[in-house]
């Protein structure tokens, strides 16, 4: 029964995984850039949101709903000033640009906010359980998890259900052709951000009510996010969602086994997994 | 004119491709500009896109310059491109392929799903495959209908029939009438002389970046092309 439990504690941390990855995969699938520098804005997100709380003693999911939009402008204009001029075929530009994003995040961070560890306050339902019979599980796990799956509905409905979506479609396919089709490619890349900005937020909200957070941990957060997007296979949303249960419970099977052994047993369960599908688990056809 | 070039020169980096390129286009009216590989005619319709950029001058639409502008733009004015190899996009099923070609310019016109649809019956069958999954013949299709979705003043076909079988080209060049009734004025570029001519009102003929023939296409004799093509009267 222990081992069930275990397992479902798993599935339930890898939701939160995806909430990391989904931003990261959104970005990654529609214009091939690796931004360094998401752990580090979802880190932002969470101190946006914390002193949204803080100033106007609003409800955290309401101060999430205010972040937003902010955020949504905010990746709109680092990807129409700053990420667009630097996308082009080679890759390694984008790379440096959010690295140096990440290290001036991270120290902007330290001079805001300072290096005190924070948390966004959830009041009962941080430690609010529900007993589902073989076991019993928190409120906020499970909310998190129902919000990882409701993003990656979202997100699908965007792709493929709107005209917004097929363009992102298309330009993802061949940009050019896009632009004879009447579409501004980094229009398009603009809003792409924005929207994985929102994600980021909604990652935020989460990570910032389960567990401390302080302006140095970003990249640690980067890390699952991209085992989740590599595991499930770059640019697939379904894929990241898989990815981050696959890191979920192998970190939860190894600290059953071993407390030590949590962080350790995630990383190896990527290993495996790249090693046994180079591609990940759902690779997209076309690339 | 609707469409002009003016002395249009163009370049892929150390390589000039078009010297001084004169090409003019009326409203209603069909433009056949053929010539050999590398000629110059696919290298002249992206200058004219906007995929490649020019001295804002040397494109010329409704009068105004409109070389320096980007490709998107130019397809907003009413400049719609069948590019060369189709491009369809692989992740967009048919219908969403012609879609996208109508999604950001939808001018007044015969042109909609229904009417495409209806130009090429068999697009409807296969309107929910991934474009990509058609044969040349039926992509070639789909990229004429999502060029045609957003009811273009000017058409530019590049290279329609490269790589098609002669029953699947004759195919679709029967749909070329219904497209000029439509009202667009047309540039086919075309390697195939005898299809381009006859749909055309007026032929260029290009060679090694230059326009090296132009005339109407009812009185054109074979020796004057082959002239032009081959450059052997120079």
């Amino acid at each position: 029964m222990i081992w069930v439990d275990t397992i479902v504690q798993g599935i339930l941390l890898g939701g939160l995984y995806a909430l990391f990855a989904a931003g990261l995969s959104l970005v990654f699938g529609i214009m091939r850039l690796v931004n360094l520098a998401h752990g580090d804005l979802i880190i932002f997100a969470a101190f946006a949101i914390l002193l949204i709380t803080s100033t106007f003693g609003l409800n955290p999911f309401v101060a999430a709903l205010i972040a937003a939009p902010v955020m949504f402008v905010l990746g709109w204009a680092l990807q129409r000033f700053v990420l667009n001029r630097v996308l082009g075929k080679d890759i390694l530009p984008p790379l440096l640009v959010t690295f140096g994003l990440s290290v001036a995040l991270q120290n902007g961070m330290l001079e805001a906010f300072s290096a005190d560890s924070q948390r966004i306050p959830a009041g009962p339902l941080e430690s609010a359980s529900v007993d589902l019979g073989i076991v019993t599980v928190g409120w906020m796990p499970l909310l998190t998890f129902a919000t990882a799956i409701a993003v990656i509905i979202g997100l699908n409905q965007i792709f493929y259900r709107t005209a917004l979506g097929r363009a992102f479609r298309a330009t993802s396919d061949d940009p050019v052709t896009a632009s004879l089709m009447g579409i501004a490619p980094k229009g398009i890349f603009a809003i792409a951000t924005g929207l994985a900005m929102v994600v980021v937020t909604i990652a935020a909200l989460y990570l910032g009510m389960r567990a401390n957070f302080d302006p140095s941990i970003g990249p640690a957060r980067l890390i699952y996010a991209f085992e989740a997007v590599i595991i499930g296979g770059l640019g697939s949303l379904w894929g990241t969602l898989a990815g981050g249960i696959i890191i979920g419970v192998a970190q939860t099977l190894g600290a059953a086994i071993n407390p030590e052994w949590q962080i350790l047993a995630g990383h190896i369960a990527f290993l495996v997994v790249l090693l046994v599908r180079p591609r990940g688990l759902f690779p997209r056809a076309v690339d | 004119m609707i469409l002009e070039t003016k002395a249009l020169t163009a370049a892929y980096g150390q390589f000039r491709a078009l010297f001084g390129v004169d090409v003019a286009l009326a409203a209603g009216e069909t433009v056949a500009i053929i010539g050999a590989n590398g000629a110059g005619k696919s290298t002249l319709l992206r200058s004219i896109t906007g995929v490649i950029r020019n001295e804002a001058g040397m494109v010329l639409h409704r009068g105004e310059a409109i070389g320096a502008l980007p490709a998107e733009v130019v397809m907003q004015r009413g400049i719609a491109m069948v590019p060369e190899g189709r491009k369809l996009f692989p992740s967009l099923s048919v219908e969403e392929n012609l879609l996208i070609g109508g999604q950001v310019r939808r001018a007044a016109g015969p042109w909609n799903l229904a009417s495409v649809y209806e130009l090429f019956p068999i697009l409807r069958e296969r309107r929910l495959v991934p474009g990509t999954a058609l044969s040349g013949g039926q992509q070639q299709m789909v990229a004429i209908g999502r060029a045609l979705m957003s009811n273009p003043e000017v058409l530019l076909c590049d290279e329609i029939s490269l790589g098609l079988a002669p029953v699947v080209i004759r195919d679709i060049y029967a749909a070329m009438p219904r497209i000029k009734a439509s009202g667009a004025a047309i540039i086919v570029v075309e390697q195939d002389i005898g299809r381009a001519l006859s749909v055309a009102d007026r032929v260029y003929c290009m060679m090694e970046g230059r326009v090296t023939l132009a005339a109407p296409a009812a009185t054109v004799s074979r020796e004057a092309i082959h002239a032009a093509y081959f450059g052997e009267a120079a």
